[in-house]
C-alpha cells in the first residue's frame, strides 16, 4: 500500500476494541509498545494473540491460537473465509476501495475451518472466534512482528493479513490498523532514509527516472538506475564471486544471519572487508579495516524513525571514546580520499538536505521535531502536524488515489520440512532483557538472564528420555551444536525454542535455515528442523 | 496475564480446597493449543480470590506459599498482589501455624469481664500470644471485640483440617474450656440467651426481634408460619416503585452508624442507566461492643434473606452478596442454611416465587478486618482486593460493587424493610419520634445486671435503656457509658435522661453509631479501656492513607505517656498534641475509621480519666 | 470549561479537571506526594488536601473532580493544620533525607516539627517488618516513636530497596501494576502502619516476578528505591548532580522508540530516565531502555 510503515499510532490502541497480535511477543521484543496495549485491555479492548508458542503476550489474550509454525497463510485465508461465509464483509469498504475481491473470495473458498484446523492444529472454534470478533469490532489493529516476517514467504504472510485488513475496513481510520513492530530502533528510518536496494529517501522508486533525476540534479552525480542487491542477495552475488568487496556498518552478519557456516564462509572468500562499527564484532575481526564509530544514539546527533513513523532526534550526551567518530565524519572522510569534498556537514545539514528531497519529511525541521517530541510522517509542510494514521484516503468517496488490492496468497509449508531424520521444530526468537547477538544487551548484568537453553515441553523430554538440565546435541540439515536443555510450559510437543542471543556460547544460526524470501531478502529463522541427540549414545530421539 | 508464579507445589489438601471454591468447567480444554487467560478471564474470577484463601486456612490452617500458588494460577492473581491480600486478614496466616487457633477478646467488654486473666493463664500454659503449644497442634491469639459482649468473655475457635469442625465461639468462655477446646474437644452447642425481652413474659411491640425465640432458625416453613416472605409477596404486588416510595415515606435511617436515608440510596440506584446492578448486605459487624447484627442473623436469618430479595426487586438487581463477618461461623451457618433452602423453594434463583424476576444471593465470609465493615472497603474485600477504603464521591449508588451501582444496607436497615413493606412507610414512620422513626436495636452491655441486645422506640432514654437491663451490676454507681462504640463516645451519668435518637445523642455531642450502650461501674479501669480503644484502631487501620496510618500510632504513643505520667513536654502539651492529632484524621483520611479514631479517646479524655495519674 | 473559586479567585477549568487543577492553574503551589500526572491517583498521603466549601471534611484535591461552582481554600487554618501534620506524621516515622527539594520546601514551609513526638524508636531488624502479623502490635511505652526504619535491601546490581524511606505512596505498586509495567511484581502487603511494599512472602526480587524495568524507581518520590548505579556513587561521595548534564535521546534498542533522558556525569552514564510527558513511554522503560546502556562505556574500557 505504498510506503512501508505502521498505519496507526500507539496511542490509537487506547480507543481500540480488538486487537491481534499476530507472531509477535510483544510483551518481551517491544515492552512498551504493550505498556499501550495493556491499556486497551484495561479499557475493556479484547486480543487474540496468534503464535506456535504460549508467549507472556499470549497470556494476556482472551484467546491464544497456538498455530504449527509457518501455517499462518493457512489460518489467515481461514479467517477471511469465515468472514465472507458469515456475512461480516464490509461490503461498502470492499467495493469503493479495493480490487480483486473476487479473486481472492475465489481463493479462500478451499480454506474452511476444518481444513485449517487440520493445517494449523488450531481448533475451529478459535478460529471462528478470532474472526468474528474482529470482524465485528467497531475498531481493530492488526500487529505483527518477526513471526510473520521471519519466513522463506514472508511477503505472502504479510498480504494475507493485509488482506483481513481490507475485508472489514480495518485501516484507515482512527482506532483501526496494521502495525509491522519494528525489530531495531532504525529499522523504519533506515528505510525511509533510502537505505534498501530500490528505493531512494523517502521511498522514492530508484527506478523512477524522474524521481532519480531529482536526486541526481541535488547531489550532482550519476545514481545507477537499477535496484541494487539486498542482503539475501549479496550473500547469493559473494557465492557467485560477483560480490567481492562488502562495506558492512552497524551489522553483525557472521552471527545475525542464517546458516551462520556459510556466512563465514561467504565473509572470508571477500577479496575486502570493511566494518564500520561501534564494537570489534566477529564480523569485525573478519574485516581487512575496521573504522572505529561513534554510538548513533549517545555519543552523534541525528534522527531515528520508530514503529509508529514518528521521527525523533537522537543526540549526541557523551564524547565517543578514543579513536571512534561519528558516522557522518568517516564518510565524508572516505568520500574525502574518494575525491569529494563533502566539507563537515552538521546533522541538521544533512537533515535538511534530506527535507527538501523527501517530501513526506518535509515539514520536519529539528525545531519542529524538538518541540512536538518527534512527527509522524508523512509531513509535508511545516504547518502539518504529522500523520497519526495512514491510508485515510481510502475512506475518502471516491477514494483518492489507487484502490488497495487483494492478494491471493497460498499456503506453503516452511522450507525446512519435518521429516523422520529431522522430526522436530526449531523456532527462534527473543527474550526480554537481551537482544539480538547480544553485543549490546551483553553489556549490563541482568538479574533475570540465565544461560542460553534449548527450550522444551517436559512431555517431550519425558518421551525422548531427556532431562530438565542435560547437554544434547541438536542437529539440523546445515550443521550441529551442543545445548543444554529446559523444560518450559508455553510449548507444546514437537515444538523447540532458542534465541540466538548467546552466539558466543551457542552458535543457534548454524542450525537456521537461510531459505529466503525473494521479494523482503529475510531468511527463515522460524523454521528450522533439527533432532536432537543424547550426547553418550549420540542417537536421534527427538520424534 | 503472564504471571510469574513461585516454585513451591501446593499439597494435595490445598489443591483440594482451591478446587473446592473453583468451577473447573470454564478452564480451557485444549491448553496445547488455546488458552483464555488474559485480563477479562482475571477480572472474572478474581472474586473467588477471598473464598479460596479461607477454604485454603480451613484445610491446613495457613496459607503456604505452594497454596498461594495454587490459588494464584487458577484464579490468574499475580502472587504479590494474593500474598497482599492474604497479609491484610487477621484470620489468615502466612506462616505455618498450629491447627487450632482461640482467638482470646481481650476489647473492652471482655476485658471488663475477667479476659486479660484468660489471656494471662494461656501465656503461661502456652506461651505469648502464637507460640504453639507443645504438641505443634495449638496456639492461641489476643482478638479485638467478637461481637459476643453480652455474653463475655468470648473466643472465637479456628480449626484446620478437613475433618474438623467448623470455626466456633464460645461465651461466656473459661480458661479450661479454651484449654480443653485446644486440646482436642469438641465446641460446646452455643449458650442461649442474647434477648432479654423474649424470654419470659414476651413484650408485644417486638418488631425487630419478633421471631427471636419463636421460629426455629433452621427452618424456612418455620419462618414462613411466622409471616415470613408475606412481605416479599406484598412487595411484587405493589411494583419497585411503590416499594421505593413507602421505603422513602418510612424515612428509615440506616442503621450501621451513618444514619443515611435508606428510601435515597434505593431511589439513586433504581433511576441510574446502569446494569447490572448490586445488593449489598453489610453484616460485616465489627465495632466494639456491637451484636445485634449478628443476633438478627443467628435468630432470624430468613429476614435478611427475604430483605435482601425485597431490595434486589426493588432495584432491578439480580444479584446479592452477603458479607458477614469472619468470627460469626454462627450466623454464616444459619445464613448458608437459609439460602439454600430459599434457593430450593424458589425464593431464589431465576424466577422468585414464580413472579418472573430473578435474585440470588452469594455468601462472602470475612477474614478479620474491622475496615471491612466500610462499604468501599467491603467492596474490594468481595472483589479480591485488600480492604482498603475508595475515596468517595463516586459513592455506591453510582459506582459501588464491581463498579456498579449498588445498594448497600446493613442487616439490622434491611430488617425493618420488611415492616415497611407489610404495613406502610407511612405507619412506620409513626413509631419512634420525627426525626427517627421506627425501632432500635441497642447492644447493652458492660456493668449491667442483664446485658442482651434490646429492642426500643427510638426516643427511650439512655437511663431507661439502663434500667430495662436491670440497671448496674451489683448495685454499684455507673461511671461512664461508652454509647456508639469504639467509634462513638464516653458520655458520664449526667447525660441519662438523653433520649436515644440520632437527634438526641447529636445534641450532645455524641453518637447512637451502631447502637452500642456499654456501661462502666466506678470500679473500671478506664485507663486501661481508653489504651485497648487506641490499640484497637491502631491494629484496625488498613494504612492506606497517612493521616490514620500513623496519626493512630502517634495517638497510642500518647496516650500510653499520659497512662505512665511520662508525659512530655507537659500533660497540657499533650493535651494539644492528642486534640491536632483527632483534628488530622478527623480532617484528612479517606474513611471513617480515621475520622472516628479519635472520638472516644478523645471524649474519655477530657472527662478526666488521665488525670492525676501517678507512676506506675 | 466550568469556573471554580480557589482563595477567593475565579479560575477556569476543563470539565473532567481535578481541584489540583485549579489550583495549579491559579498558580497555587500544592503540595503532592503520591500523586503523579501519569499514575491513577491513589490519594494516600493526604498532604494536598484543601477545603472545599459544602464539604464536611477536607478533600483530596489531586482526585476531587471539579464541579462547578465549587468554591476552595488551599490555605486555610484546617488545610495548613492537616498539611503540616501529615508532613510531620511521615516525617516523624519516615526518612526524607532524598526525598525531592519541593518536599523540603513544603516542610519548611509548614513548619514541621517532628520533636514533639519524641525520639525516633529504634531501627527494625532485618526483615522483621516484613514479617508482622496484621491485627496484632507491639505497643512501646510511648517515650519513642516508632519509624519504618529498617536495613537497607540491596540483593543485586541493579535496585536498591531502602524501605526506611518509603512512605507507602503506592506509586510504585501502581508503576508495576496496572498503570503501565502491569507486571505485579509488588504489591502492598501487611495492614496499618505494619504495611510495606512487598513481593509474595517477601521473596527476593530476582525470585519475583520483577522484570527490572525501573519504572518502580523512576517514580518514587523519596528515594526509597534507587539504581544501584546511584547508590554506589552516593555511598562514594562522588554524586554531584550539579556536575550533571541531561540529554534526550531515543533507546538503541528495539523499534518502538522510547525516549531516554541520560544524566551524565565526567562523560559517564550515570542513570537513565524517560519523559513522563512524551507519548511513547510516558516516562516508563524496560530493562534494556532503563539498564542496557552500559555497553557505550565499556567500549570504552577496552
Amino acid at each position: 500500500m505504498g510506503a512501508g510503515g505502521g498505519t496507526s499510532s500507539y496511542t490509537d490502541l487506547h480507543r481500540t476494541d480488538v486487537v491481534i497480535l499476530w507472531g509477535s511477543n510483544a510483551r518481551e521484543t517491544h515492552p512498551i509498545f504493550f505498556h499501550h496495549l495493556l491499556k486497551a485491555l484495561h479499557s475493556g479492548a479484547r486480543l487474540y494473540a496468534v503464535d506456535p508458542r504460549r508467549t507472556s503476550s499470549a497470556r494476556w489474550a482472551d484467546v491464544w491460537l497456538g498455530l504449527d509454525v509457518g501455517t499462518d497463510i493457512a489460518l489467515a485465508n481461514a479467517v477471511g473465509r469465515e468472514i465472507i461465509a458469515a456475512g461480516l464483509v464490509n461490503q461498502e469498504f470492499v467495493d469503493q476501495a479495493t480490487s480483486g475481491f473476487d479473486e481472492y473470495r475465489a481463493a479462500v473458498e478451499p480454506y474452511t475451518l476444518e481444513r485449517a484446523e487440520r493445517i494449523t492444529g488450531v481448533p475451529r472454534d478459535a478460529i471462528r472466534s478470532l474472526a468474528h470478533a474482529y470482524a465485528g469490532a467497531k475498531s481493530a489493529q492488526l500487529c505483527w512482528t518477526l513471526g510473520i516476517t521471519e519466513h522463506h514467504n514472508a511477503v505472502d504472510n504479510v498480504l494475507a493479513l493485509i488482506n483481513l485488513a481490507l475485508l472489514t475496513g480495518h485501516v484507515g481510520r482512527p482506532g483501526s490498523g496494521m502495525n509491522p513492530l519494528r525489530g531495531q530502533n532504525n529499522v523504519q528510518g533506515g528505510g525511509d532514509m533510502g537505505a534498501l536496494p530500490n528505493k531512494l529517501p523517502g521511498f522514492q522508486d530508484v527506478e523512477d527516472d524522474e524521481l532519480r533525476a531529482k536526486f541526481e540534479r541535488a547531489w550532482d552525480c550519476t545514481i545507477p538506475p537499477k535496484n541494487g542487491w539486498h542482503l539475501t542477495q549479496m550473500f547469493e552475488a559473494m557465492e557467485r564471486r560477483d560480490l567481492r568487496g562488502l562495506y558492512v556498518i552497524g551489522e553483525n552478519p557472521a552471527q545475525s544471519e542464517a546458516d551462520a557456516d556459510h556466512t563465514n564462509r561467504m565473509l572470508q572468500g571477500l577479496d575486502h572487508l570493511i566494518v564500520q562499527d561501534i564494537f570489534l564484532t566477529k564480523t569485525a575481526e573478519l574485516a581487512d579495516v575496521v573504522l572505529p564509530a561513534a554510538a548513533g544514539w549517545a555519543e552523534a546527533e541525528g534522527t531515528v524513525t520508530s514503529s509508529e513513523r514518528r521521527v525523533q532526534r537522537v543526540r549526541k550526551a557523551l564524547d565517543p571514546p578514543g579513536e571512534a567518530r561519528d558516522d557522518v565524519d568517516i564518510l565524508c572522510e572516505l568520500a574525502k580520499r574518494f575525491g569529494h569534498d563533502w566539507g563537515q556537514p552538521a546533522a541538521e545539514e544533512i537533515w535538511d538536505e534530506l527535507r527538501g528531497l523527501s517530501p513526506m519529511h518535509g515539514g520536519m525541521s529539528y525545531a519542529r521535531l524538538e518541540a512536538l517530541g518527534g512527527i509522524q510522517w508523512p509531513c509535508p509542510d511545516e504547518d502539518h502536524p504529522g500523520s497519526t494514521y495512514l491510508h485515510g484516503r481510502l475512506w475518502k468517496r471516491p477514494i483518492e488515489g489507487r484502490v488497495a488490492p487483494f492478494s491471493v496468497v497460498e499456503d506453503v509449508p516452511p522450507a525446512d520440512g519435518l521429516t523422520d531424520e529431522y522430526p522436530v521444530r526449531l523456532t527462534t526468537g527473543r527474550r526480554l532483557d537481551s537482544y539480538n547477538t547480544g553485543v549490546q544487551s551483553g553489556g549490563f548484568a541482568s538479574p533475570i538472564r540465565r544461560p542460553e537453553t534449548l527450550d522444551i515441553c517436559e512431555a517431550d523430554g519425558r518421551r525422548w528420555g531427556i532431562a530438565d538440565g542435560e547437554r544434547v546435541r541438536v542437529q539440523s540439515r546445515r550443521s550441529a551444536i551442543e545445548m543444554t536443555v529446559r523444560y518450559v510450559d508455553n510449548l507444546r510437543p514437537g515444538l523447540t525454542f532458542t534465541t540466538f542471543h548467546f552466539p558466543d556460547e551457542v552458535e543457534t544460526n548454524k542450525l537456521t535455515n537461510p531459505a529466503w524470501d525473494q521479494r523482503s531478502g529475510t531468511a527463515e529463522f522460524k523454521a528450522a528442523a533439527i533432532r536432537i541427540e543424547k550426547l553418550e549414545a549420540a542417537v536421534g530421539v527427538g520424534g | 496475564m503472564d504471571l510469574k508464579l513461585l516454585p513451591a507445589e501446593a499439597s494435595p489438601e490445598e489443591r483440594a480446597a482451591v478446587a473446592s471454591v473453583f468451577d473447573s468447567s470454564s478452564e480451557a480444554s485444549n491448553a496445547d493449543r488455546v488458552a483464555r487467560e488474559g485480563l477479562n478471564e482475571a477480572k472474572a474470577r478474581r472474586h473467588l480470590l477471598l473464598p479460596a484463601l479461607h477454604a485454603v486456612q480451613k484445610a491446613v490452617g495457613w496459607i503456604s506459599q505452594g497454596a498461594l500458588n495454587e490459588i494464584c494460577c487458577r484464579l490468574i492473581v499475580p502472587p504479590a498482589e494474593a500474598y497482599g491480600v492474604a497479609s491484610f486478614y487477621a484470620m489468615f496466616s502466612t506462616v505455618a501455624r498450629a491447627p487450632r487457633v482461640a482467638h482470646v477478646c481481650d476489647d473492652i467488654a471482655c476485658k471488663l469481664a475477667g479476659a486479660d486473666a484468660i489471656c494471662a493463664t494461656l501465656e503461661r500454659t502456652i506461651g505469648p500470644p502464637g507460640t504453639s503449644s507443645a504438641d505443634g497442634q495449638a496456639t492461641w491469639l489476643r482478638s479485638p471485640c467478637l461481637g459476643l459482649c453480652e455474653r463475655s468473655p468470648a473466643a472465637l475457635f479456628q480449626l484446620a483440617g478437613s475433618e474438623s469442625a467448623d470455626d466456633d465461639t464460645i461465651a461466656p468462655a473459661t480458661i479450661d474450656e479454651i484449654e480443653q477446646i485446644l486440646n482436642g474437644a469438641t465446641v460446646p452447642a452455643p449458650a442461649v440467651g442474647s434477648t432479654p425481652q423474649t424470654s419470659g413474659t414476651r413484650e408485644p411491640e417486638l418488631r425487630l426481634l419478633r421471631r427471636v425465640g419463636v421460629a426455629d432458625p433452621t427452618s424456612l416453613s418455620a419462618y414462613r408460619a411466622a409471616g415470613g416472605y408475606d412481605a416479599l409477596a406484598r412487595a411484587v404486588q405493589m411494583g419497585p416503585a411503590q416499594v421505593i416510595a413507602e421505603v422513602s415515606a418510612s424515612e428509615l435511617q440506616g442503621r450501621g452508624g451513618a444514619a443515611f436515608p435508606t428510601g435515597r440510596k434505593w431511589d439513586a440506584v433504581a433511576k441510574t442507566a446502569e446494569t447490572p446492578r448490586y445488593v449489598v448486605c453489610n453484616a460485616d459487624e465489627s465495632e466494639p461492643g456491637t451484636f445485634k447484627d449478628r443476633v438478627l442473623m443467628e435468630e432470624d436469618p430468613f429476614a435478611t434473606v427475604e430483605s435482601m430479595t425485597v431490595a434486589g426487586f426493588a432495584v432491578s438487581a439480580a444479584h446479592g452478596y452477603l458479607y458477614v463477618r469472619g468470627e460469626y461461623p454462627l450466623a454464616t451457618a444459619r445464613l448458608e442454611g437459609a439460602i439454600r433452602q430459599c434457593r430450593a423453594d424458589g425464593l431464589l434463583g431465576a424466577d422468585v416465587m414464580g413472579k418472573g424476576f430473578a435474585f440470588d444471593i452469594e455468601l462472602r465470609r470475612g477474614a478479620g478486618a474491622y475496615i471491612c465493615g466500610e462499604e468501599t472497603a467491603l467492596f474490594n474485600s468481595i472483589e479480591g482486593f485488600r480492604g482498603e477504603p475508595r475515596n468517595k464521591p463516586p459513592f455506591p449508588v453510582e459506582k459501588g460493587l464491581f463498579g456498579k451501582p449498588t445498594v448497600i444496607n446493613n442487616v439490622e436497615t434491611l430488617a425493618n424493610v420488611l415492616d415497611i413493606v407489610l404495613e406502610g412507610g407511612a405507619a412506620f414512620a409513626g413509631v419512634g419520634t420525627e426525626q427517627s422513626t421506627g425501632s432500635k436495636l441497642f447492644c447493652v452491655s458492660g456493668s449491667v445486671e442483664r446485658p442482651g441486645l434490646y429492642e426500643v422506640a427510638f426516643g427511650t432514654t439512655l437511663g431507661g435503656l439502663i434500667d430495662l437491663a436491670g440497671g448496674v451490676r451489683d448495685g454499684g454507681g455507673l461511671a461512664t457509658v461508652l454509647l456508639g462504640g469504639a467509634a462513638g463516645t464516653f458520655v458520664s451519668p449526667e447525660h441519662l435522661d438523653t433520649p436515644l435518637t440520632f437527634e438526641g445523642t447529636r445534641a450532645i455531642g455524641a453518637s447512637l453509631g451502631s447502637g452500642v450502650v456499654m456501661a462502666f461501674d466506678e470500679s473500671a479501669d478506664m485507663r486501661d479501656i481508653v489504651l485497648r480503644i487506641a490499640a484497637f484502631f491502631r491494629d484496625e487501620s488498613c494504612g492506606q492513607c497517612v493521616p490514620c496510618r500513623v496519626g493512630t500510632v502517634r495517638q497510642e504513643e500518647l496516650l500510653r505517656r499520659l497512662a505512665r505520667d511520662g508525659a512530655r513536654p507537659s500533660p497540657a502539651a499533650e493535651a494539644d498534641l492528642l486534640d491536632e492529632l483527632a483534628r488530622v484524621m478527623r480532617d484528612a483520611s479517606i474513611c471513617g475509621l480515621g475520622h472516628t479514631a479519635a472520638n472516644a479517646v478523645q471524649s474519655a479524655v477530657s472527662m478526666g480519666v488521665f488525670e492525676g495519674t501517678e507512676r506506675e | 470549561m466550568i469556573d471554580v473559586t480557589v482563595d477567593g479567585e475565579v479560575v477556569q477549568v476543563p470539565e473532567g479537571a481535578t481541584l489540583l487543577d485549579a489550583c495549579r492553574t491559579k498558580g497555587v503551589d500544592t503540595p503532592t506526594l503520591c500523586y503523579l500526572e501519569t499514575l491513577t491517583p491513589v490519594n494516600a498521603c493526604r498532604v494536598c488536601v484543601v477545603e472545599l466549601e459544602g464539604s464536611r471534611t477536607l478533600v483530596p484535591s489531586c482526585s476531587r473532580a471539579a464541579q462547578p461552582g465549587d468554591v476552595v481554600q488551599t490555605d486555610s487554618p484546617r488545610v495548613r493544620h492537616s498539611r503540616k501534620l501529615v508532613l510531620e506524621l511521615l516525617a516523624s516515622s519516615v526518612d526524607l533525607s532524598l526525598a525531592s527539594g519541593d518536599v523540603r520546601r513544603w516542610v519548611d514551609r509548614y513548619e514541621v516539627d517532628t520533636a514533639r513526638f519524641g525520639p525516633a524508636a529504634a531501627p527494625a531488624a532485618a526483615d522483621e517488618r516484613d514479617g508482622r502479623d496484621s491485627g496484632h502490635h507491639h505497643a512501646s511505652d510511648g517515650a519513642t516513636a516508632e519509624t519504618v526504619a529498617q536495613p537497607i535491601k540491596i540483593h543485586d546490581e541493579m535496585y536498591v530497596r531502602d524501605y526506611s524511606k518509603c512512605i507507602l505512596c503506592y506509586k510504585c505498586v501502581e508503576a508495576c501494576g496496572d498503570d503501565a509495567q502491569n507486571t505485579f511484581a509488588i504489591a502492598v502487603a501487611g495492614r496499618g502502619f505494619d504495611a510495606r511494599i512487598s513481593t509474595e512472602f517477601d521473596r527476593k526480587l530476582d525470585q519475583s516476578a520483577c522484570v527490572y524495568c525501573g519504572n518502580c524507581i523512576g517514580v518514587c518520590p523519596t528515594g526509597a528505591l534507587v539504581f544501584k548505579s546511584e547508590h554506589d556513587l552516593r555511598e562514594a561521595g562522588t554524586w554531584d548532580e550539579a556536575k550533571q548534564t541531561m540529554t534526550r535521546t531515543v533507546c538503541p534498542y528495539c523499534g518502538v522508540g522510547c525516549n531516554l533522558e541520560l544524566h551524565v556525569q565526567d562523560n559517564e552514564i550515570v542513570k537513565v530516565t524517560s519523559p513522563m510527558d512524551h507519548s511513547v513511554t510516558h516516562g516508563h522503560l524496560c530493562i534494556k531502555g532503563r539498564f542496557g546502556w552500559q555497553f557505550v562505556q565499556n567500549r570504552g574500557s577496552e
